[in-house]
């Protein structure tokens, strides 16, 4: 393709082949040529063009747009009749003169806004939800209509005795891990039989509910979201909907009292597997007999920690379910919006997680 | 366009504007509908024009920007929750792909609505499930997961599952779409004997133009979001309008 600088009657020469294999090459001689010229009116003149593609006729309807760069307005001359039908489809003719004003973009001002109004819509969209689902299951052991028998023992298994491998070996072996971390600082003091009581609290008060609620957060959880972003995708919900039926009862409030009864109890399970871990890395490594450990164990541990232990995982149980339930109904688009449904489900379960224990850390133990 | 007048109204429209979003155009523009109790009536138009999204918020998905919506007399939009369901009880909905519940049986599927809306013992719901598969010839199929199930029975059994409480009327989005010819005559087959035998009123969202000849039935066509066409098949193909014989003759 070759363009001719403008003459002195304003007309700017494109001729040859105006394809895909010249045009976009094209682009900064164009806008040399449309800059370094004293006329303010220009015409493209096409009649010497030889070939015309698609790429090529926007790159010429683009033309108007590298011309007003310049203060310059552009008009485009007719392509030989060879090539006039081929234009005609491209509205080549109809984006002659000057380019339509740009739509004004938000500023940052904006878009904040935007964003924070966004924000606080689904908090408050989070905030109905809870009360509904919470609601819904209290209401739902008096009056049992809308939910299905079976579906419940189908979660707790689900949830529950799916998970247990998984929750025991983890803790098992932060057990340990939390034995030898603590003996690598009580040796110090000569105190390694401490060993046993940090670990009786560390676990109990904490490492139990807190990574019992993880684990059931990443593999319940997700599994949750995943579920019901995928009932909305083949518009199951809506065919709950339709058919009087609250997707809520049918589909959440099972999950919710299946997760209320199982995470406690994984929790307990936690903690004696977590002990057990601990007493063993202790036993064998740290040279406690092993019953001077289960009896600094006994010692140490006061109800109070088991049962704030389990307080705590009955609250991460109830916001695992929330906020997998939330992610899960506020699914957008195809199957990417599953993936995504899920991801922001165990990232914000967790986010939840750990604020919610930092909170009972407060009510429980600052004086 | 004549105006059919309908004295046993099932669904009443009246002026409707429906939006996504509160600065988004209008899907849906000033759309005014009336079907009667009874009536076999399609609802077509091209790719994008608001059939779906008029069918949806008739059945209560979508909210209105404004106008009304009636359904079996009752504005369905301004109901509370308990008075909602009550009034989606007396109502059959088919969606475009089925929407059967993936984790659940074809006969615990069909059965739902009754599980969930009647006293029936198990017995009976049973017994009207395995009646209502056959009425759709899907016998035997009750114990597969829809999963199991072509797309056709997938819309069959969505169909046996959208009739279980017997609904007055009977809304179907794209009954059609993604059929082969045999199976989607089929499933008109059925709608026109649900609607003869039993009165229901059917509405059908349709693009698809054998589909419309065989259920012959009264014809809306939307474009861009209003109604631009209310009659019969027969004055529709004799319409001079330029919509109308393009999409008749689309050849």
């Amino acid at each position: 393709m070759e363009l001719t600088p403008v003459d002195t009657d304003g007309r700017l020469r494109i001729s040859g082949p105006c394809t895909v294999a010249t045009a976009p090459g094209s682009t900064d001689l164009a806008r040399h040529l449309l800059r370094d010229t004293a006329h303010n009116r220009i015409t493209i003149d096409l009649s010497g063009l030889t070939h015309l593609d698609t790429v090529g006729a926007i790159w010429l309807r683009r033309l108007s747009a590298l011309a007003a760069e310049n203060d310059r307005e552009l008009q485009l001359g007719d392509v030989p009749e060879s090539l006039a039908d081929f234009a005609a489809t491209i509205r080549l003719a109809s984006v002659s003169g000057p380019p339509a004003d740009p739509q004004l973009k938000p500023g940052l001002l904006d878009r904040l806004g935007e964003r924070a109004y966004e924000g606080v819509k689904a908090v408050m969209s989070f905030l109905y939800l809870a009360s509904d689902l919470t609601w819904a299951s209290v209401s739902a052991l008096v009056d049992r209509k809308g939910v299905r028998p079976g579906t419940f023992v189908e979660q707790a298994i689900r949830v529950g005795a799916d998970g247990l491998s998984i929750v025991a070996v983890i803790l098992f072996l932060l057990g340990g891990v939390s034995t030898l971390q603590a003996a690598a600082q009580l040796r110090q003091f000569g105190a390694n039989v401490l060993v046993a009581d940090l670990l009786a609290i560390g676990i109990t008060r904490e490492l139990g509910p807190l990574m019992t609620a993880i684990m059931v957060a990443g593999r319940s959880g997700s599994a949750f979201a995943a579920e019901i972003a995928t009932m909305k995708f083949t518009e199951e919900v809506d065919a709950l909907r339709t058919m009087a039926i609250d997707p809520l009862r049918l589909v959440a409030v099972p999950k919710m009292w299946a997760m209320l009864l199982t995470v406690p109890l994984l929790t307990v399970l936690a903690n004696f597997i977590g002990l057990a871990g601990g007493t063993l890395t202790g036993v064998l490594s740290l040279d406690i007999s092993p019953s001077t450990f289960i009896n600094r164990v006994q010692n140490a541990l006061l109800l109070k920690d088991i049962l704030t232990g389990l307080v705590k995982s009955v609250s991460f149980a109830w916001i695992i379910t929330v906020v997998s339930v939330f992610r899960g109904l506020r699914f957008r688009g195809g199957a990417a919006g599953v993936g995504e449904a899920t991801t922001s489900s165990v990232v914000t379960a967790i986010f939840a997680i750990i604020v919610l224990d930092l909170t009972w850390g407060m009510l429980f133990y600052l004086r | 366009m004549s105006n059919p007048v309908v004295t046993d109204a099932v669904v009443e429209v009246r002026d409707l504007q429906v939006a996504y979003g509160v600065d988004a155009p209008p899907v849906l523009e000033a759309v005014n509908l009336t079907v009667g109790r009874g009536d076999m009536t399609c609802i077509v138009g091209g790719s994008g024009c608001g059939k779906s999204t008029l069918l949806k918020s008739v059945i209560g998905l979508v909210p209105p920007r404004s106008g009304e919506v009636r359904l079996l007399g009752e504005p369905i939009h301004g109901l509370i929750e308990t008075e909602r369901d009550a009034l989606l009880m007396r109502v059959g909905v088919m969606f475009q792909y089925g929407a059967m519940l993936g984790s659940m049986t074809v006969g615990e599927n069909v059965g739902l609505p009754l599980q969930m809306h009647t006293d029936a013992d198990a017995g009976l719901v049973d017994d009207v499930v395995a009646v209502w598969l056959e009425r759709v010839g899907l016998s035997g199929a009750a114990d597969k997961l829809p999963s199991e199930l072509s797309g056709g029975m997938r819309k069959r059994a969505a169909l046996a599952r959208a009739m279980a409480l017997e609904p007055e009327i009977l809304f179907c989005d794209e009954p059609g779409a993604g059929l082969d010819p045999i199976t989607g005559a089929g499933i008109d087959h059925l709608l026109l004997s649900l609607n003869e035998r039993q009165g229901t009123a059917v509405v059908v969202v349709t693009h698809e133009l054998l589909s419309i000849e065989r259920l012959d039935g009264r014809l809306v066509m939307l474009d861009d979001g209003r109604v631009v066409f209310d009659g019969t098949a027969r004055e529709a193909r004799e319409n001079e309008r330029d919509d109308l014989h393009l999409f008749f003759n689309p050849g």
